[in-house]
């Protein structure tokens, strides 16, 4: 991987530092050199046990990609399954063009789906989300302390614990876009994480606006939402990473092709003989690579995101 | 508000409904209605001999998958945050890495390892094990054994987990003061001394956190083993709760019972909460 050439100088300047037997020299000289050749071996340690990690995490994903560019017969096939040897885009077309009646449904329609439902989920989420965590923080209403706790009791309460109840009540909408959706717009996480923001901003710029006679709907878009990237880029990304691979409900309520997501298909896919790895792995990259581009490029904000759902107690 | 309906319509009248329907025998597009069933669903895979043998297996397995993963992967995320932690070039591109299975949908994640699991001795996984131990160790059936079905779940979902926790861990890491560390140099402590009192007792918290985050998520366990193991694994060696659930609402379109085990999932992770909420509580009566 692209590691190697990181560790590459220091290996150098190992073996130039503290060639072997240099006895004649003058004793101080000798003993900077040793301090520089133990500091350096130091330096190759660290960088072989971080490559070691690094290898455990990325040689699964690894040997998807590559498996995804092999002929299907050379995927299977030990450690030579990460031999990029063959290489062509033959499985993604393959994926695209084997998804092409409507009893397969149509590759365009899985990626349609998620994009879909995921953008619901996200934008919904954040407007109505982040209005509840507003007037949670700032606004006064008879009730807002027991709405407060209620909330924060069901942030506890895992999706799992009304799945099957919530699949009763749904039982009419199956297979349609809604049923995927409509349970996750609103959510007890995102409003507890945009009152804890809201909450711990400074007033003063509000209430200057109050008093010029705004409405606490227009401050909230004026004043607050410039003010609050980060809890709405946290809230986007957390939402975006869940509702992308949801799985367990789809599992429960689609089973029509034309509206089922990328995870859900993707097990169909593998599950369906014969099977044909290259174009499984094919469809695991496409189903992966618009969420790793933005880790990549976001890597920041993503790692900020995730460490902030974490610094509630 | 809108948020509040939403809430109101998608998380607090299902609840309501869970408790209702574990109290009926409902089966769907059937076109019988719902009938009393009083505390039968429970009595079923509680007592019932005929049911409760899979129950607790499930109950049992997601027991072990918590005893195990819990420990495990936080103790990793510990030990990968204190790496990611200190000065080395090329730190960014390491962190990337370790970061990059957390993006990764559970269920792609799976299909992934369907394939490195492969009980064919050219499976990844065989053909690691293979190399390392010069072929002294043979191939494995990863998922068709019973007694390693369940550690190639665990295994998978700490790979994929654990930069979730190694991300918190080390946002608690960042927030030690360097001013104690200066301390403890002053006071002579070696590294490990320094790891015990200053390093551990500053990320009490965030690991109060970590351990109950996934303590309740070892109970939600469900894509990995309906992708891998869509039987419930040989021997039922790696039904879960949630997998029994799913089954009785869907399979044996049985909601009431479906339903019955959502709600003793549900209780179990509400005692996890109200512990943890004691442990801080105490924690806080103390300092």
């Amino acid at each position: 991987m692209t590691t190697r050439p990181n560790s590459l100088p220091a290996v150098s300047a190992m073996t130039s530092g503290a060639p072997p037997g240099d006895r004649g020299k003058r004793h101080r000289a000798d003993r900077g050199k040793r301090h520089r050749a133990v500091a350096v071996l130091r330096v190759v340690r660290e960088h072989f046990v971080m490559i070691v990690f690094s290898a455990i995490f990325v040689s699964p994903i690894a040997y998807m990609i590559i498996g995804s560019l092999k002929p299907s017969g050379e995927v299977l096939n030990g450690l030579r399954g990460f031999e990029p040897t063959h290489l062509s885009f033959q499985n993604y077309t393959g994926v695209v063009s084997r998804f092409n009646s409507d009893a397969t449904g149509h590759f365009g329609q899985f990626y349609l789906t998620s994009a879909i439902v995921s953008f619901v989920v996200v934008v919904g989420g954040l407007i109505v989300n982040s209005l509840a965590g507003y007037a949670l923080a700032r606004l006064k209403w008879k009730g807002r302390n027991a709405a407060l706790l209620v909330v924060i009791m069901l942030v506890i309460v895992p999706f799992e614990a009304i799945a099957v109840p919530l699949y009763y009540l749904m039982n009419t909408y199956r297979n349609t876009y809604y049923v995927q959706f409509l349970p996750f717009v609103a959510s007890a996480f995102s409003i507890y994480l945009f009152y804890s923001f809201f909450a711990g901003m400074p007033r003063q710029l509000e209430e200057a606006a109050r008093i010029d006679g705004a409405t606490p709907l227009k401050t909230f878009l004026l004043i607050i939402v410039p003010m609050s990237k980060p809890i709405f880029a946290t809230v986007t990304i957390l939402t975006f990473l869940s509702s992308w691979g949801s799985f367990l409900w789809p599992v429960m309520t689609v089973d029509d092709p034309s509206v089922r997501p990328l995870p859900l298909e993707i097990s169909v896919f593998q599950g369906q003989p014969p099977l044909d790895w290259g174009q499984i792995f094919a469809f695991g990259v496409m189903l992966v690579a618009p969420i790793l581009v933005v880790f990549l490029l976001f890597q920041r904000w993503f790692v900020q995101s995730v460490a902030s759902s974490g610094l509630k107690g | 508000m809108p948020a509040g309906i939403g809430l109101l319509l998608f998380v607090a009248v299902p609840f309501v409904t869970a408790i209702w329907l574990s109290t009926q025998n409902v089966s769907l597009n059937s076109g019988r209605a719902p009938a009393w069933f009083g505390l039968e669903q429970y009595r079923r895979i509680l007592l019932d001999p005929d049911f409760r043998g899979v129950f607790y297996r499930g109950l049992l397995n997601n027991f072990v998958f918590a005893v195990i993963v819990v420990p495990v992967q936080t103790g990793a995320a510990v030990g990968l945050a204190v790496l990611l932690n200190r000065k080395l070039k090329g730190m960014a591109i390491y962190r990337t890495f370790f970061f990059m299975p957390i993006v990764f949908p559970m269920a792609l994640v799976a299909v992934m390892w369907k394939l490195i699991y492969s009980r064919d001795d050219l499976g990844m996984l065989n053909s690691v094990i293979h190399a390392v131990t010069f072929g002294h160790v043979g191939p494995v059936d990863w998922l068709g054994d019973s007694h390693f079905a369940l550690a190639s779940i665990i295994l998978l979902s700490i790979w994929q987990g654990v930069g979730f926790q190694t991300i918190i861990v080390l946002a608690g890491l960042q927030g030690i003061s360097p001013a104690l560390y200066e301390a403890a140099a002053i006071d002579k402590a070696n590294r490990w001394n320094q790891f015990r009192h200053v390093t551990l007792p500053g990320l009490r918290n965030t690991l109060i956190f970590v351990v109950m985050v996934t303590t309740i998520f070892s109970f939600r366990l469900f894509d990995q083993v309906y992708i891998l193991t869509p039987t419930g694994g040989p021997g039922n060696s790696t039904t879960t709760l949630m997998f029994q659930a799913v089954n009785s609402a869907f399979n044996a379109n049985n909601v009431g019972r479906g339903a019955a085990i959502t709600v003793v999932l549900f209780i179990i992770v509400l005692a996890i909460t109200v512990l943890q909420r004691r442990i801080l509580k105490e924690e806080r009566e103390i300092s």
